[in-house]
């Protein structure tokens, strides 16, 4: 989204959120579903992005950012291109995820919650994602699995990543 | 044993409309709504004696007949499957692999209970999960599964799903409710319970995915069937979930009451290196955990468990070996549920952080002896005094660490560091036990 001008969605994502309305018998219940296309179309959710959502909804703003504020998978600050959630909790720890953590923290210079400086990843843990037994696990830019981590494992998938040219 | 739950194992492409249909799918939709009335529905699950498989284990028939009979008011189902219990793993392979059973199970369910709307509620993280159920939902559209006058019925049914976005508590069916009606996940007082007031004011069924799994198969081969797999109390097919020190974790479908034990060291494989086994939770990281002595002893049924001075939850079953830190392994669930706490409740808010700090300062060598009694009143003055029941789930945990294993965590205050690491601190407590 280019700087200074006020975000919108497009047409596309129009259609999406008018649709979305019939679903539900208030307005309001909407709200998570048309926060998540925000998100999709601006990267994450800036004070403007959250003005025009409740503008669009007819919400009171108070209302959405308290909102958003509860849902830890909302982004209230801008994240790198991939973004790298592992998993924290106990079983992914017994097999092996601190060790996950630390491998990515010293190939990418980063700490728990930080950006690389060319914004292209970032880290950042998660709670259990419903994955146990296929530990320890990550869910990159919050879609696909990446189940059964290894030392060599991740250190491939961030030279991958890193690889590719966009 | 037959499997049931998790046909897909012996049914390759399970998920597509045409390989679930010509393996009996939608059969018991058509017998539900053609030669069955509502409440006859209703019954033949009560006899079933199907318990919710989203970690309470109430009586499934009994919860549908709460439903007002002439509410004025819409009916909804509200398809739980916010799967967040640490240690549980089943519902996302169900979404995955056998969509159209639960969508199924959610066509019974509603004509049941006079339901036309039914939402399935996915964590945030279940994007892919989402996809697949969305597009099996789309197919049962397209063959009159769902829609408008079901199959000539004369029974209307739209099914939606509903996403997340990063909260525990949204599993708790009131901050489900809450979280669905564009809020915060803040769980509710009781009563009104939602079949009385659920969503959008109205009643309201709210069933985990597993439970609503289980329906197709009791409409199909009734409720005498269903009864004799397992103890006739809690009986059923169950989707267990192994994970942490066994070399086999994943999913195992077994009867109810199956050996923990066999569990373990049978189907799962055994332990890890074959190193000793330290202590079991059962059920999710909410409920106590049983050390190896108990653990060997008991029967993977909800009587059973409990009966041994546990809950078997969502029989998410964690296994941990002679390595680990318990210290540490308390520290990770404290943190969780400090983590969820929604905050609503002051013993639950406070309570939880207390806890989390406490277990940290011992674990990291800086507790005190008086610690250990303070950790266990912590954890009493928070039951039982709250909206939800999330403070039970740190408390559970808390009660049993800390008399079970209370030689680990006076040896941390001893010595003033983990007895498991290294004296320079480094590669201990759970990191060890992964074998790092
Ligand atoms: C903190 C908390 C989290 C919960 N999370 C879930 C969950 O993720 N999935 C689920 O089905 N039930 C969860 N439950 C249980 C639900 O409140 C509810 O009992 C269940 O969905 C009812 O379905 P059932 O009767 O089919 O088991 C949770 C309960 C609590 C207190
Ligand atoms: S017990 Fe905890 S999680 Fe439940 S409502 Fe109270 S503060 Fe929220
Ligand atoms: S503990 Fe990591 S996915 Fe469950």
């Amino acid at each position: 989204m280019p700087a200074n001008q006020p975000p919108k969605f497009s047409d596309a994502a129009l259609a999406e959120y008018r649709q979305l309305l019939g679903r539900y018998p208030t307005q309001r219940a909407a709200l998570l579903p048309t926060l998540w296309i925000a998100q999709r179309e601006f990267g994450w959710l800036s004070d403007e992005t959250l003005d025009y959502v409740a503008h669009l909804m007819e919400l009171p703003p108070a209302h959405v950012r308290a909102v958003v504020s509860f849902y830890t998978m909302l982004h209230r600050k801008p994240v790198g291109r991939y973004l790298l959630d592992v998993c924290t909790n106990l079983s992914c720890r017994l097999r092996g995820a601190d060790k996950i953590v630390g491998c990515i923290r010293r190939r990418l210079n980063i700490e728990m919650g930080e950006t690389t400086p060319d914004g292209k990843f970032t880290l950042g843990s998660a709670e259990c994602m419903a994955s146990c037994g296929t530990a320890p696990m990550l869910q990159l830019n919050q879609d696909a699995y990446v189940e059964n981590l290894t030392e060599e494992s991740i250190l491939k998938l961030i030279d991958e990543l890193a690889g590719r040219d966009n | 044993m037959e499997r049931i739950l998790t046909r897909w194992l012996d049914i390759p492409d399970l998920r597509k409309l045409d390989v679930y249909v010509g393996n009996g799918g939608y059969k018991a939709l058509r017998k539900a709504l053609f030669d069955m009335k509502p409440e006859e529905i209703i019954n033949e699950v009560k006899n079933s004696n199907l318990r919710g498989r989203g970690g309470a284990a109430f009586p499934t028939g009994v919860k549908w007949s709460f439903i007002p009979k002439d509410s004025k008011k819409p009916v909804y189902l509200c398809c739980n499957a916010d799967e967040s219990e640490p240690g549980t793993f089943a519902n996302r392979y169900e979404l995955e692999l056998d969509p159209h059973g639960i969508i199924e199970g959610i066509a019974i369910t509603c004509r049941a209970v006079g339901a036309h709307i039914a939402y399935t509620y996915l964590r945030g993280e279940f994007t892919v999960q989402k996809r697949i159920l969305d597009a099996a939902i789309a197919e049962a559209y397209a063959s009159n599964y769902l829609g408008k006058n079901i199959l000539g019925s004369g029974f209307d049914l739209d099914v939606f799903t509903h996403r997340g976005a990063g909260a525990y508590i949204c599993g708790e069916e009131t901050g489900l409710l809450e979280s669905l009606e564009g809020k915060r996940a803040y769980p509710r007082n009781r009563p009104p319970f939602p079949a009385i007031q659920g969503a959008f004011g109205c009643p309201t069924v709210v069933n985990n995915v597993e439970t609503l799994a289980n329906v197709p198969h009791i409409i199909n081969r009734g409720a005498d069937w269903y009864k004799s797999i397992g103890p006739e109390k809690s009986p059923g097919p169950k989707i267990f979930c192994l994970s942490g020190h066994v070399n086999k974790p994943g999913l195992y479908e077994l009867p109810m009451g199956f050996p923990l034990k066999d569990l373990i060291y049978d189907v799962g494989g055994g332990i890890l290196d074959g190193k000793a086994l330290k202590g079991v939770i059962p059920g999710g990281s909410s409920f106590p955990i049983f050390t190896a002595e108990e653990a060997v002893k008991v029967n993977m049924d909800f009587e059973s468990v409990r009966a041994a001075g546990s809950l078997m939850g969502t029989a998410g079953v964690m296994v941990m070996h002679e390595d680990t830190c318990m210290v540490d392994a308390l520290k990770t669930i404290a943190h969780f549920y400090h983590h969820e706490s929604c905050g609503q409740c002051t013993p639950c808010r406070e309570g939880c952080g207390w806890i989390e700090k406490l277990v940290t300062e011992i674990e990291a060598g800086r507790g005190k002896m008086e610690d250990l009694k303070v950790l266990i009143d912590a954890a009493s003055n928070m039951e039982g005094n709250t909206i939800c029941v999330l403070a039970d789930s740190l408390s559970m945990p808390v009660k049993s660490f800390v008399p079970k294993y209370r030689d680990e965590f006076e040896a941390h205050i001893k010595l003033g560091r983990c007895p498991f690491k290294d004296r320079d601190g480094k590669a201990g407590g759970l990191s060890a036990a992964a074998g790092h």
